[in-house]
């Protein structure tokens, strides 16, 4: 993200929502990549957060990260944003298969009175890393979606915050007795984010 | 699980969805309703909570069906949505979703069978040869390199002292030289990539420039090489040429002291000259076994190595060269009658990525511009033509027909035709490649593979 204004220790709200929408943006791709949404071969690999990354190349799909990216980072800023879901469905039948779910909770004081956090990068660095192996590590649990599926972006925010033009108000695509898993958590002191994937799980172990 | 016993059940799955549905806190809540004990619940510990979830689910899961479908059950999520998200809560979503898969393919990353089912028709590969010319008096020389393909759609091909063209869009034939008897045969031939301008390698050691439109010579390149030059390649305005002296020479060809640079490396004939597409690298092959990688950007410095690598993992001659068009920094390289092998490598690290025995001397090799395949041209015992699949070297067909070693291939410009030479003088046409991918419809819809093609002659 151009709007990183971190140096060093000293964490800015800015800053702090550039490192949290940057995670969302790299988480998203993970996801799309180890959930086998588009193909293989859209990805290329980076170096980031210490561990090879892979980016989509397929030009909307990117183009959506960035949009929706970049508005989080808006909502960020302003400490409005509770929770952002990357769900997958049934492109067949848009049953919601898989909810990737990253709760924040925002300081409110910093966005209140402007004042600054410390925490070395490197030690953030570490916790996203944690999430991003977790993320990568998930293919060995989650059930195979053995049929083509889309995703969507849901953004919880505030209550009072006046809908962008290009958004609009969703359900919240809830998933029906799921099955969820607890991942790491990552914290700026700014904004703490949890991360939990919900999962359907329709089949019963049958011993 | 909160259960305690059967009839607890609509308040448990309550208390689930509550911990479930808003889900910021789940794992606190549970931890605090385990300290908090219900009293009618004398020993939590004691009960098989396991079992008793199972119990009730399928219970649940027979009565029920579907299970989730409950109408209070879903009103009363609907309400528990309602009281937890929507007072303080605002869901949106992009407007504009993103795209679905194009391909539709599901994820199976496990079996890789599944994965390369292709999404589109398998591509019928014709097993004869389209046609058929004579190539008398061709030269049954593993280390020379007598056929080329221009980007004009001219084939030329040297048969003894003399070089033939052949039109590839209206398939007349015409002679551009004949060389003296003292300075032939013609070792080497090369279209620069203009298509117009042809380079010619002698057994005199000399190398001609000639214009193919107005079929004059423009200059003769001499003084580099002792020994006959058996290989050529173009890098824009430079002539690259490899001799039966060892050495490799960079010729300006626009500039009256042609020689720019002398690359040293090689023991024995230099068989195999390509450059990358980028222009970046040039690969060598030699009679000595060895395959080199010369990096444009270093070739000038004064360093005691001029090369990039140096492999040799080969155990004969390295003659077939190329460069893949879709992946930089790969090149695939064939050996001789005492290696047969197809190895592939990455040519910035100098890393063999994989190799394939094909069980007879590898002539040439050429990649498909497009698709992920490879076409070798072999010797004893079959004389065939191979399709590889890459990068899982996967055999897709062998093309027979050919009664001696096929020394020599050539891709037209569309990619789509190969014209082989063989030891057996002939010159054959294949279209194994494939047409053009939908993106081109225009050469799709004309049945004649070359006609698309505009020449200047």
């Amino acid at each position: 993200m151009a709007s990183r204004t971190v140096t060093k220790d000293i964490i800015t709200l800015r800053g702090s929502a550039a490192i949290v929408s940057e995670f969302f943006g790299y988480a998203a791709n993970s996801i799309l990549y180890n959930r086998g949404l588009y193909p293989e071969e859209s990805f290329v690999k980076v170096k980031k957060y210490g561990l090879p990354m892979l980016l989509t190349q397929d030009e909307s799909v990117k183009s959506f990260i960035t949009n929706v990216t970049a508005q989080l980072s808006e909502w960020l800023e302003a400490g409005k944003l509770q929770r952002i879901v990357l769900v997958i469905m049934s492109k067949a039948t848009n049953e919601v298969l898989e909810r990737w779910n990253f709760s924040i909770e925002t300081d409110s004081e910093v966005v209140e009175k402007g004042v600054s956090r410390e925490k070395s990068d490197k030690e953030i660095m570490r916790e996203i890393q944690a999430i991003m192996r977790q993320i990568a590590s998930s293919i060995t649990y989650l059930p195979c979606l053995d049929e083509a599926c889309v995703f969507d972006v849901l953004a919880y925010t505030d209550k009072d915050v006046a809908v962008p033009f290009t958004w609009i108000e969703s359900d919240p695509k809830l998933i029906a007795n799921p099955q969820m898993v607890k991942l790491h958590s990552f914290d700026t002191k700014i904004h703490k984010v949890d991360t939990l994937v919900s999962y359907k799980n329709d089949e019963w172990d049958e011993q | 699980m909160d259960a305690g016993s059967v009839n607890s059940s609509s308040s448990s799955s309550y208390l689930n969805a509550q911990s479930r549905w808003p889900l910021r806190d789940q794992f606190h809540q549970k931890k605090s309703s385990k300290e908090n004990l219900d009293r009618f619940i004398p020993n939590r510990s004691a009960i098989d909570f396991d079992y008793a979830h199972y119990m009730l689910m399928e219970e649940r899961k027979g009565k029920e069906n579907p299970p989730a479908s409950s109408p209070s059950r879903e009103a009363y999520r609907k309400h528990l949505a309602e009281t937890f998200n929507m007072n303080r809560t605002r869901i949106l979503a992009f407007k504009n979703k993103p795209p679905a898969p194009v391909e539709l393919f599901p994820p199976h990353f496990f079996s890789s069978q599944q994965q390369d089912k292709p999404t589109k028709p398998k591509r019928s590969i014709p097993q004869t040869s389209e046609r058929t010319l004579d190539a008398p008096d061709l030269v049954d020389d593993y280390y020379l390199n007598l056929l080329d393909w221009g980007s004009c759609n001219v084939l030329a091909i040297a048969l003894g002292n003399t070089v033939y063209l052949w039109d590839a869009s209206n398939g007349s034939t015409s002679e551009l030289v004949t060389v003296d008897e003292e300075n032939g045969p013609i070792t080497s031939v090369s279209w620069a990539p203009d298509g117009q301008h042809i380079a010619i390698g002698l057994n005199n050691s000399e190398v001609q420039l000639w214009d193919s439109t107005s079929n004059k010579q423009l200059r003769t390149l001499k003084g580099g090489h002792r020994l006959r030059v058996g290989s050529l390649a173009w890098n824009n305005h430079i002539l690259t040429t490899g001799g039966m002296d060892s050495l490799i020479i960079n010729n300006d060809v626009r500039v009256r002291s042609h020689i720019v640079e002398t690359y040293r490396g090689h023991e024995q004939e230099v068989c195999g000259l390509k450059w990358s597409p980028s222009g970046q690298q040039l690969a060598s092959g030699g009679n000595d076994n060895l395959l080199f990688i010369w990096d444009r950007s270093t070739a000038s410095s004064n360093s005691p190595t001029q090369w990039a690598h140096r492999l040799e993992d080969h155990t004969s001659a390295v003659k077939a060269l190329a460069w893949c068009p879709f992946q930089s920094n790969l090149l695939a390289s064939g050996g001789g009658g005492g290696d047969r092998c197809i190895k592939f490598w990455n040519t910035h690290t100098g890393a063999c990525l994989n190799s394939v025995d094909t069980g007879s001397q590898v002539c040439s090799l050429l990649w498909n511009k497009n698709e992920r395949e490879l076409l070798s041209s072999h010797g004893f015992t079959q004389n065939q033509l191979t399709l590889w699949k890459y990068p899982s070297m996967v055999k897709m067909a062998e093309l027979t027909g050919h009664t001696s070693r096929v020394l020599f291939m050539a891709q037209s410009p569309d990619g789509c035709t190969v014209a082989s030479a063989a030891a057996d003088e002939t010159l054959k046409f294949w279209n194994v490649f494939g047409a053009p991918q939908a993106a081109k419809p225009a050469p799709k819809a004309n049945p004649e593979p070359f006609s698309h093609v505009n020449r200047i002659r």
